[in-house]
């Protein structure tokens, strides 16, 4: 070994020790970040905090299927009754009347401060006279029960005004006591967990306490089944044979982030061991020597561990995704070695250039996409490009250190001859590929409309049925799809109580209209200090309100005797503290509170979430241009946040980014091929068979009813980046020494990539799946194009064509 | 009828002096009244509630489609509506609109259940959720109705149905804590 020789390897050693200790303590992620944006704007902002944190985020939807609805009701109850008292849940809702006492008799000790009606008209005697008479209306009608008991502490109907504030949700049919889907078919709960949904540990702790109160929640009602059955009444008997057991279905963003990471957990691990074994094999069956097959794996792991380490000091996490990736780079890096091993025994002068020129090829390449701000997109870029680099660092400075003086592998001269002489057999005329060209052009015209999938659910590692699934409970449910909200943000949490209030009346407007069909406010159920001061300033003193009432009640059929509760309560309201969120502890109403205000530190935000008219999607420019004229404070300013819509723009800005990226990733390409190649007829070469194989892949991809995403793009991107290796081989040819072994190298190299690739495309993960089912064909048909673009093999008749006779 | 009259006899002599009416004429009333599949009346229903000097006065229209659709229109003093169907209580009034499920308010059943269960002539609904006697005969009779349920008996004490053959005239709620209401049903509402 040289004096050099021996240094690379003690830098190579030192380096791969620190890769090792940086990759260990990495933080490995799997949550939304890889989709979403890296520098948000404030709106962006406001998205991503409620995809990761909002309460949309932090909701489980239960189905209960299976059994009969009593059996399911039972069920549904026992596992409410668990799930009540663990304190992971915030909430938990199957239909059920709990708490409803509780959150009454808050609402009802608090009506003056509460109630919307509170002014000082409604306490005069024109004011009292009225809502009484409407009470006593009330008192004719069916609703009279309700209003009966309240009528001597609240003749004025303010509870009921209050009820009304609040009530505007929309539940399930109750069946047996428990929320029951429209078919009946399924029995539901809605449950809140306290861990945002960005937190998949504690998303995957509460699923598993849902879990776990189910199955004994079935264990608990057939145990009770079957103790009425002995005890000799019909109750166990009289579930009818044949039905299915109940059976558990989960949904929401925490049930698929869990779901996601496991798949992607299992997917990574999974793909990697298949892959590398995959290549091993093809490369032990190529060798012959197992010594080979390590040597060449060095080259492998060196990139894998430099690019893992990269993007962990460049972007504090490693997303899951991105070791997704980082299987492709098996398929590529492994090509450096093969080229080493086979062709170094022939003049390694020309072996490197040609090397050198493919890594920069596809380090232009893979750059483009580090400015993106798809943070998967940009890890993919850096871990790649790092990978590379230290891949083909250690095949060129540290593996021939490490070769024994005589590597003993397989004489590929054969494989490769015959290599030539298919494709010398297959020679086709130019004017095939120039028709392929065409018709795939043709395909992807004739496709352009629906070309590209629009949303970024497609590239989701959320399967269709889940997905479907997921409609469809929420559905059920009706009620929490946070798709559209007014989101106000100002200094304190009083400054935004009280624009909220400031908008109610324009968004009442607004229902009236029916641009929607309501909305929820967190001042609702939490008015501002500064509505519960004036509130509490327009109940009268004791005395007029006594003459006022005395006035209003002449010639109704109440005396004034029977509401002296009435006087007390007001009396005893006008002296109250007010409101705040810690009286509501233990009551629902804290619930709806903590999931509408935010509060972090500098700033307050809260959340009005929009229910959309069941026909009409919500016109979110009507409602902006009305809110816009409310004047809400000072430092205080609202927005309409259209979630879905805000993330597939989000996804569609994603989409023309890295349309932009690859081509100017592509224009890089082109540049450096002239930079080094000084001609553009050879640059013409080397290109043209690498935009067919694009081409064709594309129209195969369209052709098949394949909906292209983003990543179907970096594929096309990839398959120029890899591809060029080829290409510049074949341009290289005439100095390459034996095209025999050229050719095998090649396809060798080629065969690695084609099954890292390969193997991806039949991840269940879209993004893996697109990358894979992209790349791997691609890159075959770059080398076959490369190869049939060439003049001819018979460059050097001695070695080609002789052989391949024998 | 031999064995019917003497089932009737049994009763009267095994202690149940209140049965005036043999059973078999309150299966006579339900399967006539199960056999009128719809209605349509005028009525007026007067509150008497303790708390108020005099009572209040409603009225409107009642409609019915058996076996379980139950429409109360009241037009006076303002006009609401509320419709019972198959356990769901649905209510406009003014604007707003409310839809309950009954099973949620226990309170309320008995009011509705009186009056549906009647009206179908189901007669073993009827009794799931109340002690039925019979007063007068076939072509003018009482039903009395108690809750069996304790809880329901706090709020609910018996409710009076009274009619002729298949008709029904009046439906007098008497609550607990002594606050009545007096439904009178009156003419045919020309379709």
């Amino acid at each position: 070994m040289t004096r050099a020789g021996v240094m690379a390897t003690v830098v190579w050693g030192a380096l791969v020790l620190i890769a090792l200790i940086i990759v260990i303590f990495a933080r490995y992620t799997t949550d939304l970040s890889a989709f979403l944006p890296r520098s948000p704007t404030a709106t962006q902002r406001l998205l991503v905090d409620q995809l990761r944190e909002g309460i949309a985020s932090r909701l489980i939807l239960i189905g209960i299927e299976g059994a009969d609805p009593a059996e399911r009701a039972r069920i549904s109850s026992s596992m409410g009754k668990r799930l009540r008292s663990d304190a992971q849940f915030v909430s938990v809702n199957n239909g059920e009347p709990v708490g409803l006492d509780r959150d009454r008799e808050l609402l009802f000790n608090h009506r003056y401060l509460l109630s919307e009606a509170v002014n000082p008209a409604h306490f005069t005697a024109t004011g009292l006279r009225e809502s009484i008479q409407e009470t006593l209306d009330l008192l004719a009608s069916p609703a009279s029960m309700l209003v009966k008991t309240l009528l001597p502490r609240d003749p004025t109907g303010q509870m009921l005004q209050i009820i009304d504030q609040l009530g505007n949700e929309r539940q399930p049919p109750t069946v047996d006591g428990a929320w029951t889907s429209r078919d009946g078919k399924r029995a539901l709960m809605v449950v809140q967990t306290r861990a945002a949904g960005s937190d998949t540990d504690g998303q995957e702790r509460a699923i598993g306490a849902v879990r776990r109160a189910f199955v004994a929640a079935v264990a608990e009602v057939a145990g009770a089944g079957a103790a009425a059955g002995t005890g000799g009444t019909a109750g166990a008997g009289t579930r009818t044979v044949g039905l299915p057991p109940a059976s558990l279905e989960l949904s929401g963003p925490g049930v698929f982030s869990v779901a996601a990471r496991a798949t992607i957990k299992q997917q990574v691990t999974r793909l990697s061991i298949v892959s590398t074994a995959l290549i091993c094999l093809l490369l032990l069956w190529v060798y012959r020597s197992f010594r080979a097959l390590v040597l060449g794996l060095i080259p492998v792991a060196s990139g894998a561990l430099a690019g893992i380490a990269a993007v962990a000091l460049g972007f504090g996490a490693v997303h899951g995704i991105t070791l997704g990736f980082g299987v492709t780079l098996i398929g590529e890096s492994v090509d450096y070695s093969i080229y080493l091993f086979i062709q170094s025994q022939q003049r390694t002068s020309t072996l490197w250039p040609t090397i050198r020129l493919g890594v920069l090829t596809s380090i232009v390449g893979f750059a483009s996409l580090l400015p993106s701000a798809f943070p998967g997109l940009a890890q993919l870029g850096l871990f790649s490009i790092s990978g590379l680099v230290a891949a083909a660092l250690v095949t060129r400075y540290v593996l021939p250190n490490l070769l024994p003086p005589k590597l003993h592998i397989r004489d590929l001269t054969p494989v490769g001859v015959g290599l030539a002489a298919a494709l010398q057999r297959m020679k086709t005329p130019r004017a095939l590929l120039v028709a392929i060209a065409i018709l795939a052009a043709i395909a992807l015209y004739t496709h352009r409309g629906p070309v590209w999938n629009p949303e970024l659910s497609a590239l989701s590692p959320v399967s269709k049925a889940d997905q479907a699934l997921d409609a469809m409970l929420r559905s059920d449910i009706g009620a929490p799809d946070v798709s559209y909200l007014v989101v106000i943000s100002g200094p304190n949490q009083e400054s935004v109580l009280r624009a909220a209030e400031a908008l109610a009346h324009t968004l009442d407007d607004l229902v009236d209209k029916g641009v929607i069909a309501g909305f929820e406010s967190p001042a609702r159920y939490l008015p501002s200090k500064a509505a519960q001061r004036a509130r509490q300033e327009s109940l009268p003193v004791a005395a007029d309100l006594r003459g006022n009432l005395g006035k209003a009640l002449d010639g109704l059929p109440i005396r004034l005797e029977r509401l002296e509760p009435f006087l007390h309560d007001v009396e005893a309201a006008r002296n109250q503290p007010l409101l705040t969120r810690n009286e509501l502890e233990g009551t629902s109403l804290a619930t709806g509170v903590d999931a509408l205000l935010l509060n972090d530190g500098a700033r307050s935000s809260a959340l009005l979430p929009l229910r959309a008219p069941t026909t009409v999607a919500i016109d979110v420019g009507r409602v902006h241009s009305a809110i816009s004229k409310v004047a809400l404070g000072e430092a205080v300013e609202a927005v309409v946040l259209d979630v879905k819509g805000e993330v597939d723009r989000l996804y569609s800005s994603y989409l023309s980014e890295v349309v932009r990226l690859s081509l100017a990733g592509f224009a890089g390409i082109v540049l450096l091929l002239l930079i080094f190649l000084r001609s553009p007829l050879r640059v013409l070469r080397v290109v043209a068979p690498l935009v067919l194989a694009v081409l064709s892949v594309a129209a195969c991809l369209v052709l098949m009813g394949r909906q292209l995403t983003l990543l179907h793009l970096i594929g096309m991107l990839l398959i120029v980046a890899v591809g060029s290796n080829y290409a510049l081989f074949f341009d290289r040819r005439s100095q390459a020494g034996s095209v025999p072994l050229t050719l095998a190298s090649l396809g060798l190299a080629n065969a690695a990539t084609v099954l890292g690739f390969g193997v991806l495309g039949f991840s269940s993960v879209p993004i893996l799946a697109a990358l894979g089912s992209t790349v791997a064909p691609g890159a075959f048909l770059a080398l076959l194009f490369s190869a049939l673009l060439t003049n001819d093999f018979r460059a050097r008749p001695g070695c080609a064509a002789g052989p391949a006779a024998a | 009828m031999t064995r019917a009259l003497s089932l009737c006899v049994l009763l009267m002599l095994v202690g149940a002096p209140w049965a005036l009416a043999c059973d078999s004429d309150l299966d006579r009333i339900m399967s006539a009244l199960a056999q009128r599949k719809h209605g349509h009346v005028t009525f007026v229903e007067k509150k008497f509630i303790a708390m108020l000097d005099r009572p209040v006065e409603s009225s409107g229209e009642l409609l019915y489609d058996a076996p379980d659709r139950l429409e109360k229109k009241t037009l006076k003093p303002r006009s609401e509506s509320l419709v019972i169907e198959s356990g769901v209580i649905s209510a406009q009034r003014g604007r707003r609109h409310y839809v309950l499920d009954v099973k949620q308010y226990p309170q309320v059943m008995p009011f509705i259940e009186s009056i549906r269960a009647t009206l179908a002539g189901d007669r073993a609904a009827l009794e799931r959720v109340f002690k039925v006697e019979l007063a007068g005969n076939f072509d003018e009779w009482t039903l009395v109705l108690r809750p069996l349920d304790s809880k329901l008996a706090r709020t609910v004490k018996e409710i009076h149905i009274e009619g002729e053959t298949d008709l029904i005239h009046l439906v007098e709620i008497r609550e607990a804590d002594g606050d009545r209401s007096l439904l009178t049903i009156g003419a045919d509402v020309p379709q």
